[in-house]
């Protein structure tokens, strides 16, 4: 299925990733291929099938108790945010 | 001191315990041997010379005291991908390049508790994205049986370390066959074992319903007492499943008399070179002189294992790396426009081609309009391939095939068209869909190069496939192989 300029610009908004036109053109050609060989999948007849999600059949989702079991490392993790103040992250202005 | 590096793991954890040659001589015969071979094979993104010297030192007067643990003084690498605490943990990517994990990975903990000694972090497809080893933004990763070829991916890196015996074993995780793959292509062992055996916390996430940790070795006994050391139930991973860990160590001797080998039939289809064929019709001869019986089965949806995780794993792909904002870790663009301009530019900046490129396949086949066509339709058949294995292992224990279609290829080849390198994984991604353990281990040469043979068993029969693949080492030597140079 080949896919147009305009749907790649789509998805890379969507993916929020900025891309050149150049590169635009490299996965216009890569997803339409893609897109083609993923297409084997109409063959299988899928009636009455339910869609695996987990690779254990009949495991649930394990949940914990409500309660705290983190203590504060925020100063920690904030070593590896490039722009902080004050304890806080820095984003360019969202409201003007 | 010379023979330290081609001896086995398990040998190394005996002659520390027997204090017949120390950890800091060993680790640092390791380093060594990374340093020297960093400009060719380029096999680790970080070397932690310090720490790892203070660590030896540390096992040394642990063992001298009489006390360690299992590994205690043993040299391993990690995967970067496992979070390192105090280290960078780059995942193969521009946009972890500055990144300092705040804590350990529960593998890189447990392995640690066990007295292993980290001596570096090894190169990897960036992501873990790519069966190659060229996506990395540390630059490929050579293959030491012939460095114009590729070690395999995503843990090129990892296998190419324990290939060359730069280490007796390194971590590595797979989605899709990045242990196995790899392990085939640099002629060494490695297991994926069964979804949530081994811990995700602290791995890095791409797919995250196919992820799992598990370890390169030269023998699958070496795999075995590594594996015994770092798998097992952890609170901190929800998908982490609470069944105990049997002895893997204990259980390799356990006589293969009466194994019943389902030779699956879509494993030797015509994408199959001739030459590996042949190996592995060789290797099968020597599970039936061992004792086992083979059936052929068919496992008729596994065709489609391939057109199946390419629409998953990048469905989960890019739902995991929208983690990446340029605001809390990993790169930022240089003066930001706005909010979305920090976005945009940040991930696109941060992030190379391959990642990319499965980010928008997964956005795609997860936008409105496309959900059912595409990520439902391959979650069902996922669930066809899932009921072709349960139906198998009816029948036999385990299956056993080749791990990839040809020898290791040259750089570049297969680097212009994605499907073309996607088809690689064709033979080891059904065991990611169905979370089944599975082993590659080395199983003879085609034109001077390893070819690997996979053994696939049902959920939590690690012990068993381990077992199978240690008899067969026991009954031939191609494991002990060392590429030239390296020997």
């Amino acid at each position: 299925m080949a896919l147009t300029r305009e749907q790649i610009a789509s998805i890379a908004a969507l993916a929020r990733l900025d891309l050149s036109s150049s590169e635009i053109l490299v996965y216009q050609n890569s997803l339409s291929s893609i897109l083609d060989f993923i297409g084997a999948l109409d063959a299988a007849d899928t009636a009455d099938v339910t869609p695996m999600a987990h690779p254990l059949p009949g495991m649930s989702q394990r949940l914990r108790p409500d309660v705290v079991t983190e203590a504060d490392h925020h100063e920690q993790y904030q070593q590896n945010a490039t722009q902080v103040a004050a304890g806080l992250y820095l984003v360019p202005k969202v409201i003007e | 001191m010379t023979d330290l590096h081609t001896s086995t793991l398990t040998e190394l954890a005996a002659g520390l315990r027997a204090r017949r040659f120390s950890s800091v001589e060993l680790v640092r015969a390791c380093l060594d041997r990374i340093e020297a071979s960093q400009g060719t094979l380029n096999a680790f993104i970080s070397v932690t010379r310090d720490s790892a010297l203070r660590e030896a030192a540390a096992a040394d007067a642990a063992l001298a005291a009489g006390g360690g643990g299992p590994l205690t003084g043993v040299p391993i690498a990690h995967k970067d991908l496992f979070c390192t605490q105090g280290v960078r943990t780059s995942c193969g990517s521009r946009m972890l390049d500055n990144f300092v994990s705040p804590y350990d990975a529960t593998v890189v903990a447990r392995l640690k508790a066990a007295g292993a000694v980290m001596v570096g972090k090894t190169n990897m497809d960036e992501f873990a994205m790519g069966s190659s080893n060229e996506t990395s933004y540390y630059g490929p990763v050579r293959n030491p049986w012939d460095t114009s070829l590729v070690p395999g991916g995503s843990s090129g890196g990892s296998a190419a370390a324990v290939a060359a015996r730069l280490v007796p074993a390194a971590t590595a995780t797979d989605t899709g066959g990045s242990i196995r793959q790899p392990a085939a292509l640099c002629g060494i062992t490695g297991i994926k074992p069964t979804y949530g055996r081994v811990s995700r916390y602290g791995m890095v996430a791409f797919a995250s319903s196919l992820d799992q940790g598990g370890v390169l070795a030269t023998t699958a006994a070496d795999a075995a007492l590594v594996l015994r050391e770092m798998a097992g139930f952890d609170v901190n991973d929800s998908t982490s499943v609470d069944v105990p860990v049997p002895d893997y160590v204990a259980a390799l001797e356990q006589p293969l008399g009466g194994l019943k080998v389902g030779v699956l039939k879509e494993f030797f289809d015509k994408g199959l070179d001739p030459k590996n064929e042949e190996r592995v019709r060789e290797s099968l001869r020597v599970y039936e002189r061992l004792g086992a019986t083979l059936t052929e089965v068919s496992l008729p949806n596994l065709p489609l294992s391939v057109p199946v995780y390419y629409v998953v794993a990048p469905a989960e792909c890019s739902s995991n790396l929208a983690r990446f904002d340029g605001v809390r870790f990993g790169h930022r663009c240089e003066n930001p426009r706005d909010l979305q301009d920090l976005y945009r530019r940040s991930r696109a900046e941060g992030f190379g081609a391959e990642v990319k490129r499965r980010i928008m396949t997964g956005t795609y086949v997860l936008s409105a309009g496309y959900y059912d066509a595409y990520y439902l339709k391959a979650q069902r058949v996922r669930q066809l391939i899932n009921a072709d294995f349960v139906r198998a292992f009816q029948s036999v224990d385990v299956l056993i095939g080749p791990t990839t279609p040809t020898p290791a290829f040259a750089l570049g080849a297969k680097t212009a068209d994605p499907v073309t390198m996607y088809l690689n994984d064709i033979y080891t991604i059904g065991a990611n869909l169905a979370g089944l353990p599975a082993v590659s281990l080395p199983c003879g040469f085609v034109d001077g190069l390893p070819v690997g043979l996979q053994i696939v068993g049902p959920h939590f029969s690690e012990a068993r496939v381990l077992q199978a693949a240690h008899a067969y080492q026991r009954a031939t030597d191609w494991h002990a192989r060392v590429p030239r140079g390296y020997a």
